[in-house]
C-alpha cells in the first residue's frame, strides 16, 4: 500500500516520525530488551551483581508448581470471564434486536458499565460481597449459605470473574447488537415463511452469520481477561486466598515488585510476551481472513 | 489501548438509522412486552452494583456496618461527597480527580499528536529507513505495559519521573494503535487532494494543517473518547509509580482508601469516591455515544 502522490524530502518525515520513534524506543524497546536480558540472570542476595544463568530462570519457572498453577488459574479465569461476558451480552442483544422501539434507549443504558474502570468495578463488587457488610453475602447468609471469598478459593474466583465480566457485557453487547442489525432481514423472513421458529432461525441462520463477530470478541475478551483485569484482582483478592486467583499478569507484579525476584519476573514477562505474540498471530490468521461460513 | 491492541476485527459495519418499518418477524403483543421486560430486567441487574454504590454514598457509616444496608438513598449525600472531595482518606479526592484528568487528557492528546505526525510521515513521504520505522512502530502494538512493568519502572525511575505527570503519561503513549488508525484513514484520502495542494504550491506542512488535520476531525474525536477512558481507567501503572498520595489518580487511590488492618473501611467515603471516579468517563461515553461506538468499532479494525 503506497500513495501515488508523495512529498519530497527526507529530513521532514524523519522529524515528523521522531517523537513516536523516540518514545517507543525509550519506554518500549529498551524495557522490552531489558526484560529479555534480565531473564537470563539472577541477582545476588544484595542486588549488587548479576549472575548469568542462561535459561535457568525459565527452567525454574516451568518446574515451579506455583507458576504452573498460575497458568491453570489464568486459563480457568479467562475462559469463565469470556463466557460470563459473552453469553448474557448475546442474549440481551438478540432480545434488543427484536424491538423496533426503545432498542437505542437500552443500548444507552447498557453502555454505562464499559466506562467503569476494572479497579472501580472490583470495589463495587467487593462491597456487595464483603463478608461483614456486603448486602449479597448477608442475604446469602439468611439463606443459610456462608459466603467467604477471603477464605474460599472458588468463591474468590467466582467473584473476580463476575466483577471482570460485568463491564465487558456492555462492550460485547455493542458489537453483537451492531452485528445483529447487519443481518439481512430478507434471509430471516424467508426462513420464517418456510416455517422456521425463532430458535431454529437463531441456531441455523443468525448464529452462523454472527460467527466473525463472535470469534473476534472471543479473542478480544481473552486478551482482556489476561491483561486488563489486574485492577479487579488487586482490589478484591490480591491474588489470594492461597494464590487461587493469581493470574499470570498478577504474578509478574507480585514477584517483581512485592517479592523483588527480578530474574523470575523478567522471565515471566518474556513468557507472557510469547503468549501475546501467539494471540496476535491467532488474531491475524483467523480474524483478518474472517471466519467463513 | 496498549493492553489490548487488536488491529483487526470482524466487526460488522454499524448501521445507523435503521428504518422502523415492522417486518413479519418482530415481536408483537404479549411477547413484545416480554422482550421489554427482559431488557429492563437485564438493565436493572447490570445497574444494580452502581445503584448500591450510590445508595452507600448517601447514608451513614453505621447504617452500612449493620447489614443489611438500606436500598434507598439516605440524606447524607452532601456530607459524604464534601467529606470525600475535600478531606478524603489519605488525600482529598479533588486532588486525585485533578491528577486523573491531567493523566487522561495528557495520554489522549499526546498519543493523538504523535500519531498524526508519524502517520503523515509514513503515508505521504518516501524516506530512508521508512520500512524499518514502520515495523518498529508496528511491534509496539504487541506488548502491553503490564508485561514489561519492571524494566519500564526502572527507566522511569532512572529519569527521575516517579511521582510526576510525565512519568504517568509517557510510557502509556508508547503504542501504535492510533498511528495505525490514522494511517488507514490517510490511505483512503484521494491522491488528488495532495496533488492539487502540490500544484497550488502548498508545502507538506501546509497540506497537513489545512487539509489533513481538518479532514481527520471525526477520527480524532472518536479516538479522544477511547483514549480518555483508557487513560482514566489505568490502575497498575499509577499504582507503581505514584508513591506520593498527592500524585495518586482516583482509580488507583480508591484502593488505597481501605485500611490495611482489620478496621472497618469508611464505606460512605469510599463509595462516594467510586461514584466520582465513574462520572467523567461515563459522561464522555454517554455524551459522545455515537462517536464512541464508531471509535470502538474502528479501533478494533
Amino acid at each position: 500500500m503506497e500513495k501515488r502522490v508523495t512529498f519530497k524530502g527526507w529530513l521532514l518525515p524523519l522529524l515528523l516520525i521522531a517523537p513516536q520513534v523516540l518514545i517507543s524506543a525509550v519506554f518500549f524497546f529498551y524495557p522490552a530488551g531489558q526484560a529479555i536480558w534480565q531473564s537470563l540472570f539472577i541477582p545476588d542476595p544484595f542486588g549488587l551483581s548479576m549472575q548469568y544463568v542462561g535459561l535457568g530462570n525459565f527452567e525454574y519457572l516451568l518446574g515451579d508448581p506455583y507458576y504452573r498453577a498460575s497458568f491453570l488459574t489464568t486459563a480457568v479465569f479467562s475462559t469463565l470471564v469470556t463466557l460470563a461476558s459473552m453469553i448474557p451480552a448475546l442474549f440481551l442483544a438478540v432480545v434488543a434486536d427484536r424491538l423496533i422501539k426503545g432498542a437505542s434507549v437500552y443500548r444507552t443504558l447498557l453502555v454505562w458499565p464499559y466506562a467503569v474502570a476494572p479497579a472501580v468495578a472490583g470495589v463495587l463488587w467487593l462491597f456487595m460481597f464483603n463478608t461483614r457488610v456486603g448486602v449479597v453475602s448477608w442475604y446469602l447468609g439468611l439463606l443459610g449459605y456462608d459466603w467467604n471469598h477471603v477464605l474460599n478459593g472458588s468463591e474468590a474466583m467466582g467473584l473476580v470473574v463476575v466483577a471482570s465480566a460485568w463491564g465487558r457485557i456492555s462492550y460485547n453487547f455493542l458489537f453483537f447488537f451492531a452485528a445483529l442489525q447487519a443481518v439481512p432481514k430478507s434471509v430471516i423472513e424467508a426462513a420464517a415463511i418456510d416455517g422456521a421458529h425463532f430458535w431454529r432461525r437463531f441456531w441455523t441462520i443468525v448464529l452462523p452469520l454472527l460467527s466473525p463477530t463472535t470469534f473476534f470478541l472471543l479473542v478480544v475478551n481473552v486478551v482482556y481477561a489476561f491483561f486488563e483485569t489486574f485492577g479487579v484482582i488487586h482490589t478484591i483478592t490480591a491474588g489470594g486466598p492461597q494464590q487461587s486467583t493469581t493470574i499470570l499478569v498478577y504474578k509478574v507484579f507480585a514477584d517483581g515488585f512485592v517479592g523483588q525476584d527480578l530474574g523470575s519476573s523478567a522471565a515471566q514477562s518474556v513468557i507472557l510476551l510469547v503468549v501475546v505474540g501467539l494471540l496476535t498471530i491467532v488474531q491475524f490468521k483467523f480474524v483478518e481472513r474472517r471466519v467463513h461460513y | 489501548m496498549t493492553a489490548r491492541d487488536p488491529l483487526v476485527a470482524a466487526a460488522p459495519p454499524l448501521k445507523s438509522g435503521r428504518e422502523p418499518a415492522p417486518g413479519m418477524v418482530e415481536k408483537r403483543g404479549r411477547s413484545l412486552w416480554l422482550s421489554h421486560a427482559v431488557m429492563i430486567l437485564g438493565v436493572l441487574i447490570v445497574f444494580f452494583p452502581i445503584w448500591l454504590a450510590f445508595v452507600a454514598s448517601t447514608v451513614t457509616q453505621s447504617e452500612i456496618i449493620r447489614p443489611p444496608m438500606p436500598v434507598w438513598p439516605g440524606d447524607q449525600f452532601f456530607i459524604n461527597y464534601k467529606n470525600a472531595l475535600f478531606s478524603g482518606v489519605n488525600v482529598p479526592v479533588a486532588t486525585m480527580l485533578m491528577n486523573s484528568l491531567i493523566m487522561a487528557i495528557g495520554i489522549a492528546v499526546g498519543k493523538i499528536i504523535i500519531s498524526l505526525l508519524s502517520a503523515f510521515a509514513i503515508v505521504y513521504f518516501r524516506f530512508p529507513g521508512k520500512t524499518i520505522f514502520f515495523w518498529l512502530i508496528f511491534l509496539t502494538l504487541m506488548l502491553p505495559v503490564e508485561v514489561r512493568i519492571v524494566p519500564t519502572y526502572e527507566v522511569v525511575a532512572g529519569f527521575g519521573m516517579l511521582n510526576s505527570y510525565s512519568g504517568l503519561i509517557f510510557p502509556l503513549i508508547a503504542s501504535a494503535t492510533a498511528t495505525f488508525l490514522f494511517r488507514q484513514f490517510f490511505m483512503t484520502i484521494p491522491d488528488e487532494l495532495a496533488e492539487a495542494a502540490r500544484v497550488d504550491g502548498a508545502g507538506p506542512m501546509r497540506f497537513f494543517w489545512d487539509i489533513l488535520v481538518p479532514m481527520s476531525r471525526t477520527n480524532v474525536a472518536a479516538l479522544f473518547v477511547i483514549l480518555f477512558i483508557y487513560g482514566w481507567n489505568q490502575y497498575l501503572w499509577p499504582l507503581l509509580i505514584t508513591t506520593d498520595p498527592e500524585m495518586n489518580t482516583i482509580v488507583m487511590g480508591l484502593k488505597q482508601m481501605f485500611p490495611s488492618g482489620d478496621d472497618f473501611a469508611h464505606w460512605p467515603t469510599i463509595m462516594a469516591t467510586s461514584i466520582l471516579a465513574m462520572i467523567p468517563p461515563v459522561i464522555v461515553v454517554i455524551s459522545m455515544q455515537k462517536l464512541f461506538i464508531r471509535g470502538l468499532v474502528d479501533s478494533e479494525k
